[in-house]
């Protein structure tokens, strides 16, 4: 097994969990700004960036095995988290396509994919998968190429077929969601499903992002970043499993937050796939804890100062409401007010 | 977003179909797979002739599913000085053409039960594409092409290889009437049309007049596959210089080639982030950004999708 995985991670129960000093540095910290609100954050998805995260155009990091292990724990107990329509067919092969020449292209010594015409092999090391397939032939394949391919992937991914100058959510694999549901919100279109985002509709950001997504063009994708904070890291805060982990908010104490609360970030990416011309949007999912953003400085006083002025629609809307101020007095000894470079790069190399 | 041409592609072989019609099949210049591309597809080529230079947007007419190859169909059109008489003169096998990556403005609908296509002459390309994805997904079609009486012969060889029992060929000086053959179709049908604008606009509003909702009308424009527009110049006041727009990049991209890094982020005309002020000129706004009345009032210009209306635009940077 590859040195740099490890395996062992959960996200549930013990929460074994941790970053590296490595994956703390390369973490997508999500504010360039000492203040936040919701605007059409989307820039082109060019390697590179201000992180090392932002290098493939599908991150694989360190927590790549135990994610894939959680994801299958989580599709065990719930088969329904993963589903696409009819429909969508074409879009699945253009996703497996796209995810395995990516991993193959920037994670060689991880993943090979070899191809003679549709007959195509396929190899994930570490998983241990060695996988002969005919491309477009589902019987082929143990399950359907989009599960196929998003089983061996880090984040959730949904697919939005275009049609009636609209988008469709007609498709996902989402099992580490920030409390929303595929089941609720298949087959809605891109307003419809972000219904209940608060500010952001008066301030024009879904009509234009709306506008923006319809004319994106193969082989130019696109990202932004999301964010929201999570008690333990806990992946799978679903709707479905909300009685898991809904009453952690309240176990926040001045003695425990900087272990127990992580930030949660959302590295977006949206595909625009050659034969559907359907849109893959990738959900992949970062969580550093308070302690660990602590250590980078720039992060720890911009977090203080990101959660002193939230406005108070979205701290409800993030689920911040019971513990904010929690957090807020463990970073404000942190911080001296001095004035922070813009931009989300961490300003140093080493913790 | 660089309107860079990030595929080369070299010309395996060329065939005339007619003395109109050249066919070119392209390989990827490196020898390797080329990008997929879906029905109704089209290729942008960048064309350099001798002192001039043309972008224009053809119909891929190969299978989706292949990627060892790209093919399209020339017609040759008037004025003979024009990119298409290009291509039939000058560009043989072995020439190495410039390309966009394939983009797509006349997708299939995935959730047809049925696959209605009008097209005319030239307009039959996207379908021919349309054809093999149907040819591989078994979806119900039905295809009515119009074309000049004497250019029968030559459509029905490009078509001989597709199911014959679902294809109408109809000369041009025949009467038709599309009414009946919209009358009798399945529910779940969509129309797709693709031709000389007169025919799509026939073919359009027969089908709104036979109460089609527009969910389900289809019809190809290349209008949006060309994102340049004509040349000008845009005068930096701040910096003090004076930057050429070619009408093949966008205003971001003369000023970021002319050593400049203005803020930028989504260069797509959603974000806002390069929102720059007027201070003469009249801007062609392109953008999502300005409301009705910002945009109206012509201070301000999202610089990464707007171009100028006047030949020059004097801007804040
Ligand atoms: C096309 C693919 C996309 C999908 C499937 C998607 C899906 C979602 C979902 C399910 C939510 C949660 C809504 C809820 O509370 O139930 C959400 C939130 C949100 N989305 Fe999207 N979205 C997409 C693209 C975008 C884009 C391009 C933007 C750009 C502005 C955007 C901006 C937001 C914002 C600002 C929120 C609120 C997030 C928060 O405060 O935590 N989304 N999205
Ligand atoms: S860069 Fe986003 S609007 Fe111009």
């Amino acid at each position: 097994m590859n040195q740099r995985f490890k395996p062992a991670e959960t996200f549930r129960r013990d929460f074994t969990f941790r970053n590296s000093d490595e994956a703390v540095l390369r973490f997508p910290f999500p504010f360039p700004e000492d203040s936040y609100m919701y605007s059409v954050n989307i820039e082109p998805h060019t390697p590179g960036g201000p992180t090392a995260a932002f290098q493939a155009a599908f991150d694989v990091d360190e927590h790549y095995v135990a994610e894939c292990a959680e994801r299958a724990i989580v599709l065990e107990e719930d088969p329904g988290r993963c589903k696409v329509l009819p429909h969508m067919m074409a879009a699945q092969w253009d996703t497996l396509e796209l995810i395995m020449e990516s991993f193959a292209r920037d994670y060689p010594q991880d993943f090979s994919l070899t191809k003679e015409g549709t007959n195509w092999v396929w190899e994930n090391r570490p998983l241990g998968i060695k996988q002969s397939f005919v491309f477009g032939d589902a019987k082929t394949l143990p399950c359907e190429p989009f599960e196929y391919i998003t089983r061996q992937a880090q984040g959730d991914f949904t697919l939005q077929d275009q049609r009636e100058d609209n988008l469709f959510v007609d498709g996902g694999m989402v099992t580490t969601q920030a409390d929303w549901s595929l089941e609720f919100n298949i087959g809605m279109t891109f307003h419809e499903w972000h219904g209940p985002v608060p500010l952001a509709h008066q301030l024009g950001v879904f009509d234009r992002a709306l506008k923006f997504l319809m004319r994106l063009q193969y082989g130019q994708p696109v990202r932004r970043l999301n964010w929201t904070m999570t008690i333990n890291p806990r992946l799978d805060t679903s709707p479905e499993n909300y009685p898991l982990w809904g009453t952690d908010r309240t176990t926040v104490t001045p003695e425990n937050v900087a272990e127990k609360v992580f930030l949660r970030v959302e590295l977006q990416t949206l595909f625009r796939l050659p034969r559907s011309n359907a849109i893959l949007f990738g959900i992949r999912c970062y969580l550093l804890s308070v302690a660990d953003i602590a250590r980078v400085e720039k992060w720890g006083k911009r977090l203080h100062r990101v959660l002193l002025d939230l406005p108070t629609e979205l701290q409800d809307y993030k689920g911040l409401t019971r513990y904010r101020q929690t957090v807020v007095d463990y970073l404000a000894p942190l911080d001296d007010g001095a004035p922070l470079p813009s931009g989300i790069a961490p300003g140093q190399t080493a913790l | 977003m660089s309107g860079a041409d990030h595929l080369p592609l070299r010309v395996r072989e060329t065939e005339m179909i007619s003395p109109l019609l050249k066919r070119f099949v392209f390989e990827a210049a490196d020898g390797g797979e080329l990008p997929p591309a879906g029905a109704g597809a089209h290729l942008r080529l960048t064309l350099e002739g001798e002192g001039r230079r043309w972008k224009n947007a053809y119909s891929i007419v190969s299978a989706p599913a292949d990627r060892s190859h790209l093919s399209i169909i020339v017609r040759r059109v008037s004025p003979s000085r024009g990119g298409s008489a290009f291509l039939h003169e000058a560009v043989h096998p072995g020439a190495v053409v410039a390309a966009h990556e394939p983009g797509n403005l006349f997708p299939m609908s995935h959730i047809a039960r049925k696959h209605l296509m009008v097209s005319g002459g030239i307009g039959l390309t996207p379908f021919l594409s349309y054809l093999e994805a149907i040819e591989a997904t078994g979806a119900d079609f039905e295809l009515r092409h119009f074309c000049r009486d004497e250019e029968i012969p030559i459509f029905e060889r490009i078509l001989s290889g597709f199911d014959a029992g679902r294809i109408t060929i109809h000369p041009a000086s025949a009467p038709f009437d599309l009414s009946q053959a919209l009358a009798s179709q399945p529910l779940g049908t969509h129309l797709y049309t693709c031709g000389p604008e007169a025919l799509m606009g026939l073919v359009l509003a027969a089908a709104r007049d036979h109460g089609w909702p527009a969910s389900k009308l289809h019809s190809e424009s290349f209008g949006g596959a060309h994102a340049g527009g004509l040349p000008f110049t845009a005068i930096l006041k701040k910096s003090g210089l004076k930057v050429a727009v070619r009408d093949d990049q966008t205003l971001l991209e003369a000023i970021e080639e002319a050593g400049l890094e203005p803020d930028c982020l989504c260069r797509g005309g959603a974000c806002g982030v390069c929102l720059t002020s007027v201070l003469e000129g009249e801007p062609d706004h392109r953008d999502h950004f300005l409301e009705g009345a910002e945009s109206a009032s012509n201070r301000s210009i999202m610089i990464c999708v707007s171009r100028a209306k006047t030949q020059n635009i004097v801007l804040d940077l």
